[in-house]
């Protein structure tokens, strides 16, 4: 090929390279862009306090951060030892088919659309939990927390269970000429050995749990109040962005959406530098 | 360690993996068991004949036909803007890129793979509101932004996989061409690429899966729940994932919540269909890469 195309490619390849790392700055710098009014202006602490009440002018976003912690961290509560459990039970307690009948349910849930978790949990979970707690509509963190847990449930089966295989075959061998049973292997061999591996899979899960907006959106009841039991609505910070789309774009209440989003991005920023300090470069979770 | 712990830590990783299988066989079953019934041409085409429809010379106004047609669309419109990009940045990562830049590129990427996707929502919606104010009057979210929002959310898909087929080739096949005189654009044009193409086309088929099941994106670029079948890129359209996030929440009577079901079927079902074929490309792949190395 003549040197005058293959110049062009390179160049035609460099540039897109740069237009789609230039997104991700694009983004960060809409988001600062149009969150710049409330830093200058100084009132930025009043938009880290407990009240909204927009007829109030009060944009406190206080909830909606309560908010995502206490969901996302309940979601990887529930999630972890099923998770830790179901890897287990692919690496090591069941090499045979039903382990791997259990490894493709799970990769088969990845492709699972999260509105279809949501519609089902709406119709099967809420009424379910609403019996259950005997007041208010069954909308509530609970709920929210459950479904999402299923929801990140197989980034922390996937990446744990490749991280159990990770372990050297001579340590596994070794194991298994002294004696040692399934149980015994996990314990002393494989989970000292993969460590790594799981706290990077439940950061992954993590940065999961608190980047979904749908399950949150529709289940967890987008009340505006910081969640005192497992029964109170909630709003996380991703369905406060869904839920103010405000027509006037000056207006506080539009301003604050991009706090949330800042918010976000330096939540993923950090989970992606602890990745990365954990050795596992190229992550591609399901978002 | 005690025997009866051992046990329990075996009993505990069946359970796991059993209340696993059953939580996710209860919502399919439930999922089918109430949205087949609902499952006929009228769900689609509702009460206009389905070949007027299809050759588009009536409106479907109370069936999914619309929403089918906005979500394959859209996907089109997506999988336009993300392929060229998202190949050619993954050729450049994988072959032209140096070590002083990589990092750079690498970790701007992770970062687009893990920022919420209401994030990347929110970006088209501004950059919607910014051409509104600085280019022309008549932009508003659209399904032109809906579909370059998409794009920037399933970029890093294409651009990883095409990296990683390139990057995981065998030394050999990566040389054979350049020692028998190919230039470096031959190389990767007529060998590396044909080499791993099902690798790199199983990525593709992953990222159409996301713009199909993907809602937070769509919802704040300018998908509404009734608009018809889009007629410009400035169009505002409907799309099958929100058509059932706005019924669970919206539903007006039981045969409207019957359609919902009916909806997340056969959204299911799209799903499915290109995931199992995203999976036999990349196993193909894997399979080749066995035999020949």
């Amino acid at each position: 090929m003549k040197p005058f195309i293959e110049k062009c490619a390179e160049k035609g390849f460099l540039f897109s390279a740069i237009l789609s790392a230039s997104i991700t700055i694009l983004i960060l710098s809409f988001m600062i862009f149009f969150s710049f009014p409330i830093f200058k202006g100084g009132d930025i602490a009043a938009f880290f306090t407990l009240g909204w009440n927009p007829y109030e002018g009060k944009f406190g976003i206080l909830p909606m951060m309560a908010g995502t912690g206490i969901i996302a961290s309940l979601a990887l509560f529930i999630a972890t030892p099923f998770g830790i459990g179901c890897s287990a039970l692919i690496s090591v307690f069941s090499k045979g088919s039903s382990g791997r009948f259990l490894r493709k349910v799970v990769e088969f849930m990845t492709g699972i659309p999260t509105v279809i978790y949501g519609f089902v949990a709406i119709f099967l979970l809420v009424p379910f939990i609403r019996e259950i707690f005997e007041k208010g509509t069954g909308m509530c963190v609970l709920s929210a927390s459950i479904m999402l847990a299923l929801l990140i449930l197989p980034t922390i089966v996937l990446f744990l269970s490749d991280a159990f295989n990770s372990v050297p075959r001579s340590y596994i061998d070794a194991a298994d000429s002294l004696g040692a049973t399934p149980a015994q292997k996990l314990v002393y061999v494989i989970i000292p050995y993969a460590w790594k591996g799981i706290i990077s899979g439940l950061v992954l899960a993590a940065g999961r749990a608190v980047g979904d907006t749908l399950i949150a959106l529709m289940i967890a009841g987008n009340a505006l109040q910081i969640p005192t039991g497992l029964d109170d609505a909630a709003r996380t910070l991703t369905s406060h962005i869904a839920l103010i789309i405000a027509s006037d774009y000056e207006s506080p209440e539009f301003k604050s959406i991009f706090l949330c989003g800042l918010i976000l991005f330096t939540f993923t920023t950090l989970i992606v530098l602890i990745m990365r300090s954990l050795g596992y470069f190229k992550i591609l979770g399901k978002r | 360690m005690n025997r009866f712990i051992q046990y329990s830590i075996t009993f505990f990783a069946w359970i796991s993996g059993i209340i696993l299988i059953g939580a996710i066989g209860v919502l399919l079953i439930f999922l089918l068991f109430k949205g087949v019934s609902s499952l006929n041409s009228f769900l689609i085409f509702g009460e206009t004949r389905p070949l007027d429809a299809l050759l588009f010379r009536k409106d479907v106004l109370d069936g999914l036909f619309p929403a089918i047609i906005g979500t394959i669309l859209l996907i089109t419109a997506s999988i336009v803007w993300a392929i060229p990009i998202g190949v050619a940045s993954g050729i450049y990562l994988a072959e032209y890129c140096n070590l002083r830049w990589k990092p750079f590129f690498s970790f701007m990427l992770d970062l687009l793979a893990g920022i919420p996707s209401i994030l990347v929502g929110l970006f088209g919606f501004t950059l919607s509101i910014f051409l509104h104010r600085h280019l022309s009057e008549h932009i508003y979210p659209c399904f032109l932004i809906s579909s370059m929002a998409l794009a920037c959310l399933v970029l890093p898909y294409i651009i990883r996989t095409t990296e990683q087929a390139l990057v995981n080739l065998p030394f050999s096949v990566k040389t054979t061409g350049l020692a028998l005189g190919a230039s470096r654009l031959q190389n990767i044009l007529f060998i590396l690429i044909p080499y791993n193409l099902s690798r790199i086309i199983s990525g593709i088929i992953l990222a159409i899966g996301r713009c199909a099941e993907d809602t937070a994106v769509i919802m704040l670029t300018g998908v509404v729940a009734m608009a018809g079948i889009p007629h410009s890129l400035l169009a505002k359209y409907e799309a099958l994932p929100f058509y059932i996030f706005y019924i669970s929440s919206d539903y007006n009577s039981q045969e409207e919540l019957m359609k919902g079901f009916g909806a997340c079927i056969i959204l299911l079902a799209v799903c499915a269909v290109f995931f199992t074929l995203a999976n036999i490309l990349k196993r193909k792949a894997e399979i080749r890469f066995a035999t020949r190395t």
